[in-house]
């Protein structure tokens, strides 16, 4: 076991910390969305212009070819430096390695550069109002006409559509075959009028999401992406990106909002409370094993290519965590909790999507349960 | 950056794991239990294989590895469920190895590290210690109150058996006057010692959750195997969740105590409140799942449950370890934002 870093990690580090100090564009505008999301962009353009967009990504994509300890460095470091988020979130960790990995040449051209940039938002058209958990029974149709399809249906939790000019998008192409084998993958231009994208208010009274309705909305056939009727294997591709893309991040992100945690408790008298520090104990505790199970996880994907199943404990684990520590930080901040504050409320409403997004836990259980324990399937 | 075991550590812990798997098969292991003995002989074997001595220095007659081997053997220990002395004579070597003087290490360590002079390590309370592992066949206990200890010889202590709920492990109160004190850091042998215990309850959690998912696949109820339930399978998936945490936070607390002993305390008290609930929760899920055959003598799950329960209440509880884990990582809080 080497827990350090080598001299080409550290300077890659330094390299970003430095970099960072000087660029880091100050805190997101709060309140005006639109505001925001403008924030947003001008800071993914500054990312990309020095390089640090797409780290993960190959150099011959306009990438930095990171390692993965690399790309594990740079999320913590961004959280480290509670630097914003770039606005291209889905594209960067979702849509740009999806096009890499089984697009056409001919896309790639077309797709990447403007992902990087943050001149085309992505966003992920996957969950419907029928098909949550059980994703592969979705029903939006997509049928050949013309050397075009069209697709009818309806999407939900897409998050950025507003905002998006693509939209990852995964459709029934074939009912007559088993339901994983009918699906096709798509990239679907949002700017057309059969595509009417209509807000989701979320508990915490944002709205990051969106429903999506398609009435006859058109896809040339040159935006299939992977072939025809392997949409799933594509999905697969796309979700397993979200885990691993957003792994290192979100561990950081708990470290840090822990230590906020620890602040909030001295300044409420609470750190010499028994109860209180019992459990401030018990979440030190599970965020490092969570921090330390990531790199078991990282080392075994060095060696063997394939996500060990340390990778399918850290999302839920990271859920459980990030719902305890801001049910914490409420208990400590005693009778004035509810009170709305921009600190605590946000992040306290919004980890109750935790469990749910990106796989609920049910089913993430189920996978453990079935594929790391071998227990026998209920269906 | 590697967090994994050297291809030497592997090789340790397959040789540890046959040898053990062979050495205590179930009907050897009850028999164990139930007369609350050991088997010389199998001790012998260890020692011969230089397992007691396995991290002590070369220059005292052991191996000259490090906390990562020994929770290497310990992990392997709690999932054989072995009983034997080498627990209790290793606490002795560590408390000794960290906070004897030269000479005191020249005077015990060999013989701690042969195995032929074994040695065990109890907690003061109140004036005696009520509760030490392997007393009686000890050659040297050593005594520790907070952060202060000090070794006496077997002949010159009272020692008592005692009767717990942990019959794969022999007990004994311990009182005596004096001894020799050890004058280093008694502090760092006992996180050691801590993440050592870390380790052999992962063992035992790792064990407990391979029975009770063994015994889902096969039990069948209602015409199929309780396994598909997610009553269950997700029972177990929670299992899981806590050997690999329980095993993660040991692995890291043995890392540091070898390559950085500034992180040790923290990372010794985080895996020992961890495992030791790890320990519990996990064997007693196990013997849900197992149902009404769990509860009886004739199954050994209980032995493990037992062994699991002790461990979490010796060198520090959950809570006591918890509450210095919010110390130390409150201060280090309050040292990167100063």
């Amino acid at each position: 076991m080497d827990l350090t870093l080598s001299p080409d990690e550290e300077a890659f580090r330094d390299e970003l910390r430095t970099w960072l100090e000087t660029h880091h564009p100050g805190e997101e505008p709060k309140g005006d969305e639109e505001e925001a999301f403008a924030f947003r962009r001008e800071w993914q353009t500054k990312l990309h212009e020095a390089g640090w967009a797409g780290v993960s990504w190959p150099k011959e994509y306009g990438g930095r070819g990171a390692s993965l300890i690399e790309q594990a460095i740079y999320s913590a470091e961004m959280v480290r430096a509670r630097a914003p988020s770039p606005a291209n979130v889905l594209g960067l960790a979702m849509g740009g390695p999806t096009v890499i990995g089984h697009g056409t040449e001919e896309q790639k051209e077309r797709f990447i550069q403007p992902i990087l940039s943050g001149e085309e938002i992505w966003c992920q058209g996957f969950s419907e109002p029928d098909s949550g958990s059980d994703l592969a029974s979705l029903k939006t149709k997509a049928v050949k006409d013309n050397g075009d399809w069209v697709v009818t249906g309806q999407k939900v939790w897409t998050t950025f559509a507003h905002h998006s000019k693509w939209c990852m998008l995964v459709a029934r192409t074939d009912p007559d075959v088993p339901k994983h084998k009918g699906l096709t993958y798509f990239l679907m231009d949002m700017e057309q009028d059969a595509v009417q994208v209509r807000p989701l208010r979320q508990i915490t009274g944002q709205a990051e999401f969106n429903e999506l309705f398609l009435e006859e909305a058109r896809i040339p056939d040159e935006n299939v992406i992977g072939g025809v009727g392997n949409g799933w294997m594509v999905a697969i591709t796309t979700l397993m990106n979200e885990r691993s893309g957003l792994a290192f991040g979100a561990m950081a992100q708990v470290r840090r909002d822990l230590n906020d945690l620890i602040e909030v408790a001295r300044e409420n008298g609470l750190d010499e409370d028994p109860v209180t520090r019992q459990r401030i104990a018990q979440l030190h505790m599970e965020v490092e094993a969570l921090r330390i199970n990531a790199y078991r996880g990282l080392t075994g994907i060095m060696k063997t290519g394939q996500p060990g199943p340390e990778g399918s404990l850290g999302k839920w684990a990271w859920s459980d965590i990030n719902q305890s520590l801001t049910e914490a930080a409420m208990e400590i901040r005693g009778h004035e909790a509810p009170i709305i504050d921009e600190a605590w409320t946000y992040r306290f409403l919004r980890a109750r999507a935790n469990s749910i997004e990106g796989g609920t836990t049910e089913i993430l259980r189920n996978i453990i349960a079935e594929r790391v324990l071998g227990m026998p399937k209920l269906r | 950056m590697n967090f994994d075991f050297t291809d030497d550590q592997r090789t340790i812990k397959s040789t540890a794991k046959e040898f053990l798997a062979a050495r205590f098969k179930a009907d050897k292991l009850r028999e164990l239990a139930e007369g609350g003995e050991y088997d010389s002989a199998i001790w012998d074997e260890m020692r011969e294989l230089g397992w007691a001595g396995i991290f002590i220095d070369e220059e005292f007659e052991g191996q000259g590895l490090g906390v990562v081997e020994l929770a290497i053997l310990m992990e392997e220990m709690g999932y054989a469920l072995a009983p034997s002395p080498f627990f209790s004579n290793a606490a002795a070597g560590l408390l000794i190895q960290h906070a004897g003087s030269e000479d005191q290490k020249r005077k015990w360590l060999p013989g701690i590290a042969s195995g032929e002079q074994p040695g065990t390590v109890g907690e003061i309370k109140n004036g005696s210690a009520p509760l030490v592992s392997d007393a009686e066949d000890a050659a040297l206990i050593v005594l520790f109150d907070c952060d202060r200890a000090s070794v006496v010889e077997r002949s010159a202590a009272d020692v008592q058996k005692v009767d717990t709920i942990d019959s794969t492990r022999r007990f004994a109160s311990v009182s005596a006057e004096g001894g020799e004190p050890l004058e280093g850091d008694v502090q760092a042998g006992l996180d050691r010692i801590a993440t050592a215990l870390s380790a052999e309850l992962t063992g035992l959690a790792q064990r407990t959750m391979e029975m009770a998912v063994d015994y889902a696949k096969e039990r069948k109820q209602f015409e199929r195997p309780i396994g598909a339930y997610q009553a269950v399978s997700h029972r177990c998936a929670q299992m899981l969740m806590e050997v690999e945490s329980a095993r993660a936070l040991t692995y890291f607390a043995a890392y540091a105590a070898d390559a950085e002993p500034e992180e040790l305390s923290l990372a010794a008290s985080a895996a020992k409140a961890y495992a030791s609930d790890a320990g519990w929760r996990v064997s007693a899920s196990a013997l849900q799942v197992h149902g009404g055959i769990g509860f009886t003598w004739e199954h050994d799950l209980h032995f493990f449950l037992k062994r699991a329960k002790t461990d979490g209440h010796l060198f520090g509880t959950a809570r006591q370890h918890r509450d210095r884990v919010a110390d130390l990582a409150m201060a280090r809080t309050a040292a990167a934002t100063a």
